[in-house]
């Protein structure tokens, strides 16, 4: 990723200008755990050093296992052994209920106004007991890829509004594909037994009105009518829309069936926009993106499961000041747009998606503000170091209805019960 | 007579295409993970599926040179498996040694504790050997590996070897006695060359499952100082944390795999050798 | 008689000093984690506490693990699993070291290729065979459907008949090197005059199979066995790859990292850890009854 020379120059001079960035005291060497080998490691190197550069420390950038639960363990092996090798991670939106002890409250270091700059959503899903444990670098969203050729095909005028109509449009165009392409599907999703499987059915259930599994003031919420619905609904694709196989679907199983051209939906997240673009694609130019369905009923809602990453400060850290400035200079305005323009992360502070560099660079970054904006978080917040132990129990039941070992109200009921033990007196 | 030819021809025409069944169940998948390390990203979610790559797709390979110092991970790798190996192999065949030759008491409840060291899952004991490798100062370290490594290699040595150990009639130990010589002596002289295949068993095994290792490399490294490959190749990532770069994994396990392979033909002289030195005994 | 005592007593000493740098690498790198892991058991204990407040429980731990259901669920699987591979594994290890234990030409070729799946990573080849097996555009599906062996594609790793197998499968190409080596290695310490001698007396080739190799490998058989087992036993990376926490294929070391890592769960975790230690000894006490071998 080739990044001119005026930007940088631009960039630090407008950094400098807007942030006002604390004086830190000279020659203090940060340690930053962020991003994989790739494009990942990259940005955040470049973004890093240039930090560095401006305010005359130095940073060491160390790079992380690709799989988040890779980075959990060895996160969480660090921090508990109290190990002060790193001095800011990068941790996923679910991670500051589980990991938020080890981190400083960084409302003691900034600005109260700094906050407001965020989405709220975001900075609320970082906020663990009052404590701000982390300040959101950038999100993600579930979202609905479409063919647009095959719809035009078909006779459809535009993507599908609801669940119904999305499932009546990928049964007619995999009927009529099937004739040439027995591969051909209607739609693929991610419905492995993984946290994967926790937010696409998060958005089911949202949709139908089903709430979100634990409800903000910690109350179990699952076992409702609406739920069994959203559930009963995913059920009734497999099989039928969706291949068998998609109960061992993740992101890349997905993707490799839709951009071999053999699936007109699929529920991902915005990363697959770009690779489906990419010049030796199949499906360059062939299809677009939209805000996933919602429910056919009268409370029925569009659903984004809320994803993305944040930077945080250990409490083991030696440098505590200079690895709050390094935060606040990653996750501000400019180095947020240049990642934007650059990378296509999805900023997490609004004023970036009204910006007319980056709308030009990434223009569905505008076309999905709505969505990213009301993205709905999974209830890590409220269930705090339980959360791993909430969603795989939700996982593992939605699973078993998906494959048809209970029905949709057994498992939500049995799910519900699990919940209350592992919720105990409280989270 | 013509019917027995015919039944040995059959009989070797059978026996060709087993082995030629059994190198194709052995082969292929890595055969696969060839063809995919040189096929490009969309090449991979073609379908049909296509059997060879047209064109093969070298840049991946160098793409895994050029991501990360790889060169300097597989370096950290043949350090740690081949000290791991010779460490285990040595203390291995002193402990097979006693344990198979000598007399004396709580031997047995040694021989079982011994073993028993390997019956905890991996992931129990990381805890515990995290605090001790920071605590012994051997953080992203070579040692701190080969240290590590011990706790899976050194049990399946002791066992493998001492195994041997007992296979080798005593009469020849006993004349190395006479002629005066040391244990110890006894040991490199008469011993070792009668376990070669047991050695090179043990070795090769142990060489593979620490060139292999994977979770405490990754939790007792944080650099490329002391990485070894299998964590460099969990660290590749695509444009975003989703996407699998898959090619360029597939190229580093290629990458891996090949010094291994060099190093079965170098030792496939050593396990005949090790054959002729268990006939010509006695 | 008294010279006799202080022969074997200076023999025992030799054999201390032999044994002892083994044991105190083992103690050193084994003693402390294994103890705490013990301990922790005895504890109730979360690893995203700050500071780690443990709290002492007895055996609390130990008496809900014997209710719990999805411990159990993962001890039948890790059985099953445990059972099916290493069975599969012996038979075809043995049929591949006898096989390359023959003279015949490319044996080199085939020596070789016979160690290339216990050489890529698991964390890898796991990967490779998940991919191998998917679906819509996996190269297994692919090379059946050619084959008019399936009619259509086989969703492997999603049918809850189909993953079981699937994963034991792969752990069966992965490992059935070790064994293989192993008991070539063993085949390769029986003396060739006993073959000969055999041949002269008039014995058929399974004769010799049954009356000399076999009973000869029992060593090298029973260290395979042990090994395997102990292995299969505490499997995790395939199962963890290629169908997560899954209540129909998750095993027991799956089990317990997910309440370790995943939950935390210090306490808990490091029961269902001793929780395996147990069980893997109960199999290694049932080999060792089994096939009668003395250790001294």
């Amino acid at each position: 990723m080739q990044v001119p020379k005026w930007f940088k120059v631009a960039l630090a001079a407008a950094g400098f200008l807007a942030l006002g960035v604390p004086a830190a005291a000279q020659g203090v060497t940060v340690t930053i755990s962020c991003g994989s080998v790739g494009k990942g490691y990259n940005f955040c190197k470049e973004g890093a050093e240039a930090w560095a550069k401006r305010t005359g420390n130095k940073v060491r950038v160390l790079a992380s296992p690709k799989s988040t639960t890779d980075r959990l363990a060895l996160y969480q092996q660090q921090l508990a052994a109290g190990s002060s090798e790193v001095d800011v991670y990068m941790i996923d939106v679910i991670w500051p209920g589980i990991l938020g002890e080890f981190f400083v409250d960084l409302n003691q270091y900034i600005d109260p106004k700094v906050k407001s700059e965020f989405f709220p959503a975001l900075i609320k899903a970082n906020t663990v007991d009052g404590r701000l444990v982390g300040l959101p670098w950038f999100t993600d969203a579930g979202i609905l890829y479409y063919r647009t050729d095959l719809l035009k095909k078909y006779g459809f005028a535009g993507p599908p509004k609801t669940w119904d109509e999305l499932k009546a449009m990928a049964a007619k165009i995999q009927a009529g594909e099937r004739k040439s392409n027995p591969k051909f599907w209607g739609f693929v999703w991610q419905g492995a037994p993984y946290e994967g499987l926790t937010c696409d059915a998060l958005e089911w259930i949202y949709s139908y009105g089903g709430g979100t599994i634990v409800d903000a003031q910690g109350n179990i919420t699952v076992n409702n009518p609406k739920a069994a619905a959203a559930l009963k609904m995913a059920k009734s694709w497999v099989n039928t829309i969706s291949p068998p196989g998609v109960l061992a679907y993740m992101e890349e199983d997905a993707r490799g069936v839709w951009q071999a051209g053999n699936a007109a939906f699929m529920r991902n997240w915005p990363y697959a926009y770009a690779l489906g673009n990419s010049p030796e694609s199949p499906i360059k130019g062939k299809f677009d993106v939209t805000v996933l369905p919602k429910a056919s009923t009268p409370d029925g809602r569009h659903a984004a499961t809320l994803g993305g990453w944040q930077l945080a400060v250990s409490r083991f850290s030696k440098h505590k000041k200079e690895a709050v400035s390094l935060v606040l200079y990653l996750t501000g305005f400019n180095e947020q747009k240049r990642r934007a323009i650059y990378g296509t992360y999805l900023p997490t502070r609004p004023a970036l998606y009204q910006d007319p560099d980056v709308l030009a660079a990434a223009p569905f970054m505008g076309r999905l503000y709505d969505v990213f904006v009301n993205a709905v978080p999974r209830p890590s917040a409220q269930t705090k170091k339980k959360y791993n132990q909430v969603s795989s129990a939700f996982w593992t039941a939605v699973h078993s209805v998906l494959e048809g070992k209970a029905t949709a109200e057994m498992a939500l009921s049995q799910l519900a019960m699990r919940l209350e033990r592992i919720k105990g007196p409280g989270w | 007579m013509p019917a027995s030819r015919l039944t040995r021809f059959f009989y070797r025409v059978l026996f060709y295409l087993l082995v030629l069944a059994v190198f194709i169940y052995l082969v292929f998948p890595f055969y696969w993970a060839v063809v995919s390390s040189l096929k490009s990203p969309q090449a991979l979610f073609q379908t049909p599926v296509t059997y060879w790559p047209s064109p093969p797709r070298w840049q991946n390979y160098l793409d895994v040179f050029t991501m990360q110092p790889f060169g300097r991970n597989l370096l950290n790798s043949a350090i740690v498996a081949g000290a791991t190996t010779l460490i285990a192999l040595l203390f291995g065949s002193f402990a097979a040694y006693a344990l198979g030759r000598f007399r004396f008491a709580g031997k047995r409840p040694l021989y079982y504790a011994i073993l028993s060291v390997s019956m905890f899952p991996q992931i129990s004991v990381l805890g515990g050997m995290y605090v001790l490798i920071k605590a012994l100062g051997l953080y992203n370290t070579w040692w701190a590996l080969i240290f590590s490594y011990m706790i899976f290699t050194l049990p399946f040595t002791v066992w493998v070897l001492t195994s041997f150990v007992r296979e080798i009639p005593v009469e020849l130990e006993e004349a190395a006695y006479v002629d005066g010589a040391t244990p110890l002596q006894t040991l490199f002289r008469v011993l070792l060359p009668l376990m070669a295949p047991g050695l090179v068993t043990a070795g090769l095994l142990a060489f593979i499952g620490a060139w292999n290792e994977f979770l405490f490399a990754l939790t007792f490294t944080v650099d490329d100082r002391a990485r070894t490959v299998p964590v460099a190749i969990a660290f590749f990532s695509g444009a975003s944390q989703y996407e699998l770069p898959w090619a360029q994994i597939m190229a580093a396990s290629v990458i891996v795999t090949v010094p291994l392979i060099v190093l079965v033909l170098v030792f496939q002289q050593r396990i005949i050798a090790g054959l002729t030195a268990g006939a010509v005994k006695g | 008689m008294a010279q006799r005592l202080s022969l074997s007593a200076r023999r025992a000493r030799i054999a201390w000093a032999f044994l002892a740098p083994a044991v105190l690498v083992l103690l050193a790198v084994a003693a402390y984690p294994l103890f705490r892991t013990f301990q922790l058991s005895l504890f109730r204990a979360n690893l995203l506490d700050y500071p780690l407040r443990p709290e002492w429980v007895g055996l609390a731990n130990y008496a809900y693990m014997v209710r719990d259901l999805y411990w159990w669920t993962s001890v039948k699987n890790t059985v099953i699993f445990t059972v099916a591979s290493v069975g599969l594994e012996t038979v075809l290890g043995l049929g591949i070291a006898l096989l390359v234990n023959a003279r015949f030409p490319l044996r080199g070729a085939m020596r070789t290729a016979m160690l290339i799946p216990w050489a890529i990573p698991t964390v890898v080849s796991a990967q490779m065979w998940r991919w191998m097996y998917n679906d819509v555009y996996g190269v297994v599906n692919d090379l059946l459907l050619r084959a008019h062996l399936i009619a259509k594609p086989l969703a492997w790793l999603a049918d809850p008949h189909l993953v079981l197998p699937a994963i034991i499968a792969v752990d069966v190409w992965k490992t059935t090197p070790f064994m293989a080596l192993l008991l070539l290695a063993g085949l390769q310490s029986i003396p060739e005059e006993l073959y000969e001698a055999s041949r002269v007396d008039g014995a058929s080739g399974a004769q010799q199979f049954w009356f000399i190799t076999l009973p000869l490998l029992v060593p090298a058989l029973l260290v395979a066995l042990i090994f395997r087992t102990l292995d299969a036993l505490r499997v995790f990376d395939v199962i963890y790859v290629m169908s997560g926490v899954n209540p129909s294929t998750m095993s027991m070391s799956v089990y317990a990292r997910q309440q370790l890592v995943d939950f935390g769960d210090l306490g808990y975790g490091s029961a269902l850890s001793t929780g395996i230690f147990f069980i893997i000894a109960l199999f290694v006490v049932l080999y060792l009854s089994v096939l009668r071998v003395e250790v001294d």
